[in-house]
């Protein structure tokens, strides 16, 4: 102990450690080193005559000694004597063999014993090996006859006499770590959004109305040309309410104009040529996408003459009935871009899609070839993925069908871009998140939300955190 | 036309009530292999799944027209009344035995619903009473298809009559190359219950004007119309230009029902120009952005309540009955929630009408944390609203809760205090400050419970939750909350 804590000094002394092993009598082994063995006793104990068992397990060395001094065959038992079992010597006399070992290594001459001896001896718990320490102690470096003790930190008392110019201070561990601040945490789902957002307002995009998660079918489907036999109206992708079950108010004069456009065409269209029932589209459910919302937003901005070009954005939650796993919830947010303005083609929509995807460090895109019942032409968006070596989609995209948006009375050169992703998705491959579960609901991770690094859409993850000790 | 007598197919009124339209057509002297028969009725089965939805609307028949004997009877009678030998059975079931035997076939079983219910069923007869089919469920063993097969009578029934003519079409279309007269199908005449009779399948091209320029306009390209038009025909969509030069007529065949304006012919356009040959140019738009007045205050409400040391959360919207009302000692009737019909499972009852129990939910999954434990979430919740067009309104709320050892209720009621300092509302009774008054609350604790005003109205409560919410969702700990809509401080 001294010597270490005067290692802690620093260069005050040196200190060797060296150790040496000796062999030791336990108490029991001194006892035997003086009296002879249990078993010798037990020998000496009987007289010629012989002595009762009984009578002799009662003596002090009785029951260790019987059994050692049978296995010795110094000894024998009598089993028909009519008072009971008597003992006789077998032997005339006996050597002390243990006491004699015994003697040796109090002598300091364990060595001669046998490495077989000593452990039998051991085994009998008569001798312990033991190791000695030594230090051999010369000065060191920094000798001096003073000892001063190191100080840990700084103290107020320590700074007003100055007291501080003349104490060594402990060496601080840099290895460890600090303590962790006490603080609170963002969700990382909603951090990722709060850098959509900034993407879209640097882009000129003005965050549409998606104040409501219930909406009717006519706004959610019919508006956009979806028609009321489409699969996706079903009650197995559709969560359908039951209380309230029907919208209330619709614009009439407009929902006449889907009707007409639905079932039997019009705008230039052909239509779907099928019976449009307004109770369908009184239906009220929780929205499939914010396209909804884009549609009243682009109604709305129909209404406003002349007609000003826009570009809108939103990211909101949305629900689906499907099933379930690992990478999919009944709701999720939506990430959507919509750009109303004369004269736009395909091609104003790659260019809006490049500088958007830019934005989030994407920069190489191809597009694929698509299907959505309201935009046409449809364009999958696809980006190269580093790490997985290959093409994913980031997203989808199109112009908004006529059929769409001249009933709304958008004008006819006007054309309408849009273009949608999920929210979990990106988060989920910017984080390292493989179960949904964990990122969204209560079953998040909570440990995950407090080690969260800032999102930084445009910069590369940093490396994997190996697991550190607690 | 056909070489004989054309096959008939007679509807009769009474399947006006339950599935009113039929087409048919035959394919006369067709050549099967194993694959082409496996495809072929690979193809019924996805045209059923899709276009049809699910045989709800347009169920396909298809029959060996050598077994059978025309003109052919579609009409609709009484379920005991129909008793035929169905595909692959053995003998023969009356439509009430077969509608219980399907309940348990796995694949049937989804379709039994369409008639179910219905005093008639449909039901197809030849001239000598073999039933061919009883739409949309299943097919007459007599006349089933093999490979062997060489004249197919194709029958589509179902409520749709443009979607009955469709699919028929794609179905000749698609198979026809197998005939001997390869691409040729014949002809049958169906005659309606008010008299009139019509021959299918209609297969009818139909031909449309397109500008070369507004393509060119839509897709941002700058193509000569002879080279959309040579784009478009390699898109099996036949086109020349004709007129003045700027117009292209274009041949849609029957195949191509998706072909409904021009925006679907400019689409195919830029499919075979190539997507990723046009060139991406960026909108002159100019806009000023600007952000939604809500979103933008959240934004700066969220920063801050993480700087007061408290954790966010994001719950789902959608949650049990008893989340928001047994859980919290209320009834589901004085909730106002909205209901969700059918739904899977108890998860998705309704829609929430407090965040506190999606707080309360992450507590119990984050119990291995260590305390206290200090979350929140700034999120709406939906309420009944029969002044809104859909009736029901989002209202964004801010629910925070503090869950350790002891309730820590001055730690939430300072919460509260800082938030309001950060909204700018001065403590007092005063107009435009805020006061909390003692209340009462099934989820509270007595004596712990307190109303928050701000304003002039309430906004919310706060207070050491009851022992019994505590326990109901599954926690051990005492726990306070607070929660609040903030829109009255937009």
């Amino acid at each position: 102990g001294a010597v270490k804590s005067l290692q802690a000094l620093g260069e005050v002394v040196e200190a060797e450690l060296r150790s040496t092993k000796r062999w030791e009598l336990t108490a029991e082994g001194e006892e035997i080193a003086r009296e002879g063995s249990h078993e010798a006793r037990v020998f000496h104990n009987i007289p010629p005559e012989g002595l009762a068992q009984s009578e002799l397990m009662r003596l002090p060395s009785g029951k260790v000694g019987f059994s050692k001094a049978m296995s010795n065959k110094w000894i024998r038992v009598d089993k028909s004597t009519a008072d009971g079992p008597r003992v006789f010597r077998m032997v005339d006399s006996v050597e002390d063999e243990v006491q004699r070992r015994l003697q040796l290594v109090r002598g300091g001459q364990a060595e001669k014993l046998g490495e077989k001896e000593r452990s039998e001896l051991r085994k009998r718990k008569l001798l312990t090996e033991m190791t000695l320490k030594t230090y051999w102690v010369s000065k060191g470096s920094a000798f001096s006859t003073s000892i001063s003790k190191q100080e840990t930190d700084l103290s107020p008392e320590m700074i007003s006499s100055g007291s501080w110019r003349d104490r060594p201070f402990k060496p601080y561990n840099f290895s460890a770590h600090g303590i962790l601040p006490d603080c609170g945490h963002l969700h990382p789902l909603l951090k990722v959004r709060s850098q959509f957002r900034q993407i879209f307002l640097e882009m000129g995009f003005t965050e549409m109305p998606t104040d409501n998660f219930i909406e009717s079918s006519f706004w959610n489907f019919d508006a956009l040309f979806q028609p009321q036999q489409h699969p996706a109206r079903d009650q197995h992708d559709t969560f359908f309410l039951k209380d309230p079950a029907e919208a209330l108010q619709l614009p009439m004069d407009y929902v006449q104009r889907v009707k007409r456009t639905h079932s039997q065409g019009g705008y230039g269209s052909q239509g779907y040529k099928y019976t449009w029932k307004l109770d369908e589209a009184r239906k009220n459910l929780l929205r499939t996408h914010t396209t909804s919302s884009s549609a009243r937003a682009l109604y709305h901005l129909a209404k406003k003459k002349p007609f000003m070009p826009a570009k809108y954005f939103s990211i909101d939650r949305v629900f689906r009935n499907e099933t379930l796993d690992a990478t999919h919830l009944a709701e999720f947010h939506q990430i959507e871009g919509v750009v109303a303005d004369h004269g736009l083609t395909l091609g104003h929509l790659m260019g809006v899609l490049r500088e958007f995807f830019t934005k989030l460090g994407i920069t190489q895109l191809r597009f694929k070839p698509a299907y959505n019942p309201y935009t046409e032409p449809s364009m999958e968006v696809f980006s190269y993925h580093q790490g997985l070596k290959k093409w994913v989609e980031v997203g989808n995209s199109g112009l908004f069908r006529p059929e769409m948006l001249l009933p709304m009375g958008l004008p006819e050169n006007v054309s309408v871009i849009a273009w949608g992703l999920s929210l979990e998705r990106p988060t989920m491959i910017k984080y390292g998140i493989n179960n949904i579960r964990e990122l969204v609901g209560h079953k998040v991770n909570l440990q995950m939300v407090y080690d969260s690094p800032l999102c930084r859409l445009d910069v590369e993850p940093g490396p994997p955190r190996t697991q550190e000790a607690a | 036309m056909p070489d004989g007598e054309i096959q008939k197919l007679i509807i009769t009124e009474e399947t006006a009530k339950i599935r009113p339209f039929a087409v048919a057509a035959v394919l006369r002297n067709i050549k099967f292999t194993k694959d082409r028969y496996d495809s072929f009725i690979e193809l019924q089965e996805k045209l059923h799944q899709n276009i049809c939805r699910r045989r709800a609307l347009v169920a396909i028949g298809t029959h060996d027209l050598d077994s059978l004997s025309g003109p052919f009877t579609y009409t609709a009678k009484r379920p005991s009344d129909i008793k035929f030998k169905p595909l692959n059975k053995t003998k023969e079931y009356t439509a009430c035995e077969l509608m219980n035997i399907y309940k348990t076939d796995n694949h049937l079983k989804h379709y039994l619903h369409i008639i179910e219910n219905k005093p008639l069923y449909p039901v197809i007869y030849d001239s000598n009473g073999v039933i061919l089919s009883m739409p949309p469920i299943i097919n007459g063993d007599h006349s089933k298809i093999t490979v062997n097969t060489k004249n197919v009578f194709i029958e589509c029934t179902g409520t749709d009559f443009t979607k009955a003519k469709v699919v028929l079409d794609n179905i000749v279309t698609m198979f026809s190359e197998y005939c001997e007269n390869q691409f040729t199908v014949e002809a049958t005449e169906v005659v309606f219950p008010n008299g009139k009779s019509y021959t299918f399948p209609e297969l009818s091209y139909r031909k449309e004007m397109v500008r070369a320029d507004l393509i060119n306009k839509k897709v941002g390209i700058r193509e000569t119309p002879e080279n959309l038009a040579k784009l478009l025909t390699r898109m099996c969509l036949k086109s020349e230009v004709i007129g003045d030069g700027n117009q292209i007529e274009v041949e849609i065949p029957p195949t191509r029902a998706d072909v409904m304006h021009a925006c679907d012919i400019i689409e195919d356009a830029a499919i075979a120009y190539g997507y990723n040959n046009i060139q991406m140019t960026l909108p002159k738009t100019y806009t000023i952005a600007n952000q939604l007045p809500l979103n933008k205050f959240t934004e700066l409400l969220r920063l801050d309540m993480a700087a007061t040391g408290f954790t966010e959360v994001l719950t789902f919207a959608l949650c049990s009955q008893e989340d928001i009302a047994d859980k919290l000692g209320v009834d589901i009737s004085a909730t106002k929630a909205v209901h969700i019909s059918n739904p899977k499972t108890a998860e998705f009852q309704v829609a929430r009408t407090t965040l506190l129990p999606g707080l309360l939910k992450t507590l119990a999954a984050n119990r291995k944390m260590p305390l206290p434990l200090k979350l929140f979430e700034i999120s709406d919740v939906v309420i009944k609203d029969s002044s809104k067009d859909v009736g029901a309104k989002n209202y964004r709320h801010l629910c925070a809760v503090y869950y350790s050892k002891n309730p820590g209720f001055e730690i939430i009621h300072g919460l509260l205090d800082r938030i309001m300092q950060l909204l700018d509302v001065p403590p007092g009774e005063d107009k435009g400050g805020y006061v909390i008054r003692a209340s009462e609350g099934s989820a509270f604790f007595p004596g712990r419970c307190a109303e928050i005003f701000a304003r002039g109205q309430s906004i919310g409560k706060l207070g050491v939750l009851h022992p019994d919410v505590i326990t109901k969702f599954e926690l051990t700990m005492p726990c306070s909350s607070l929660e609040i809509n903030i829109e009255p401080f937009l």
